[in-house]
């Protein structure tokens, strides 16, 4: 079995995989990095979303040795060293913008990649940007509100 | 996930060379790897582009083309401004994360009859071209999920004409955002071409009757009357064939007034 070695969350993380080891079963099952969901077998919820170099992917979709000599970000490292949430995170909390919280690493990760591209979006730009996500608990108005609290913005959607 | 192995080369020489039988490219893997779990395809090792990097990049040819690399992804090409209709389709592909991922030489070589970049590489009259040769977008497509490519042949570059004007109008399928009814029409000087995907049973298809009536008038009303021909039309849960028969009209008709409006 290869040895596959990725920068994660900007430290080396190293496991003896399967070649045809995903993503985010490189993260989850051999790395124990669970905060990475998987809510489908489709590649269609977005529970997955980790940035690879800076862009949201779904680690459900690419091969852990297709993500060699690139930098992975992961829920994992939104918090800072001490476990402070990041202000995305903590306007969700704020703003209730999780139930279950199953989708929330994925929204959390697209949401990040939205405001990294476009630190001021209106309501349709999230919306937009969140195509991807989805929510079993369908929360939309308060995720959205969130991302907007975390932009500087007010909550402008009626929970 | 059944075992297989996975080859990563760096060059499209070492790609092709890796290429055996039973074996498959993976380019963006976000239509192949869902395909891989649900068994749907089950080759013995797949030959993964993303480390060739020659593969990756838009440019200008010397005729004024637009260049695309195979393995450039929909957010790349949603993200370059030569060709402002292109781009448009691009950025309305997938999600987000798709487009980060997805590639335009993956997109052509699995020819989903629903996908966006077959409407736009037939309705310019665009270049495939691939380790071998070059493919005229007219003869690129030959059926539901198949094309002129040979077993081994890879997609290198596509080569769009870049239109007077252009535009791609797509009835969306909310949950797939894959195209129900997609139209793209361009125009050079006076020639019109217009072509349709999610709509054929055989996949992208262009609509002659309607490049003709375009081309005496182009205005929407020019398409009283204008049936499909023969094409078989595709129906499914989705939609049925009479109502994307209909949408084929309305989405064309879309398509021409935003273009007229501009
Ligand atoms: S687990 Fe659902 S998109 Fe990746
Ligand atoms: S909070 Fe439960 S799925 Fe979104």
């Amino acid at each position: 079995m290869p040895l596959i070695s990725l920068m994660i969350n900007g430290q080396e993380r190293a496991a003896e995989v399967p070649a045809n080891r995903l993503l985010v079963d490189f993260l989850r099952e051999d790395l124990e990095m669970t905060g990475t969901h998987v809510g489908c077998d489709t590649s269609q919820c977005g529970a997955c979303v980790v940035h690879m170099d800076g862009k949201a992917v779904k680690a459900c979709a690419i091969f852990a040795v297709e993500a060699v000599g690139q930098e992975v970000q992961t829920i994992e490292g939104e918090a800072d060293a001490d476990g402070n949430l990041s202000a995305l995170q903590q306007a969700f909390k704020d703003q209730h913008a999780l139930q279950c919280g199953f989708c929330t690493p994925g929204m959390v990760m697209s949401a990040a990649d939205l405001l990294a591209q476009n630190p001021k979006p209106t309501e349709h730009d999230i919306r937009t940007h969140l195509e991807g996500n989805l929510c079993r608990c369908t929360g939309y108005h308060n995720i959205i509100n969130a991302i907007l609290v975390a932009s500087g913005q007010d909550p402008t959607v009626p929970a | 996930m059944y075992e297989f192995d996975i080859f990563l080369p760096t060059s499209v020489d070492d790609a092709v060379e890796k290429a055996g039988e039973d074996q498959q490219f993976l380019a963006g893997g976000q239509t192949l790897i869902p395909t891989l779990k649900q068994r749907l395809a089950m080759p013995e090792a797949l030959v993964s582009l993303s480390k060739v990097a020659e593969l990756r990049g838009i440019c200008r040819g010397d005729d004024g083309a637009l260049c695309i690399g195979a393995m450039t992804t929909h957010a790349n090409v949603a993200q370059q401004s030569d060709f402002p209709a292109l781009a448009e389709l691009a950025d309305g592909i997938g999600d987000p994360a798709v487009r980060n991922r997805g590639t335009i030489g993956g997109s052509l070589a699995n020819n989903d009859p629903a996908a966006c970049y077959p409407a736009a590489v037939l309705g310019t009259a665009a270049t495939v071209v691939t380790n071998t040769r070059r493919i005229a977008a007219d003869d690129f497509f030959t059926g539901l999920f198949e094309t002129a490519l040979e077993e081994g042949e890879l997609i290198t570059e596509v080569q769009f004409p870049i239109p007077d004007s252009a535009v791609y109008a797509k009835f969306v399928q909310p949950a797939s955002r894959f195209a129900i009814v997609g139209v793209f029409i361009a125009r050079f000087g006076t020639d019109v071409r217009v072509a349709i995907t999610g709509a054929g049973e055989n996949g992208v298809f262009r609509w002659a009757e309607a490049e003709n009536a375009l081309a005496d008038r182009f205005q929407s009303d020019a398409l009283e009357g204008v049936g499909l021909g023969d094409v078989d039309i595709l129906s499914d849960i989705h939609a049925a064939e009479d109502y994307r028969r209909h949408l084929v009209t309305v989405m064309t008709k879309r398509a021409i007034n935003r273009l007229c409006s501009q």
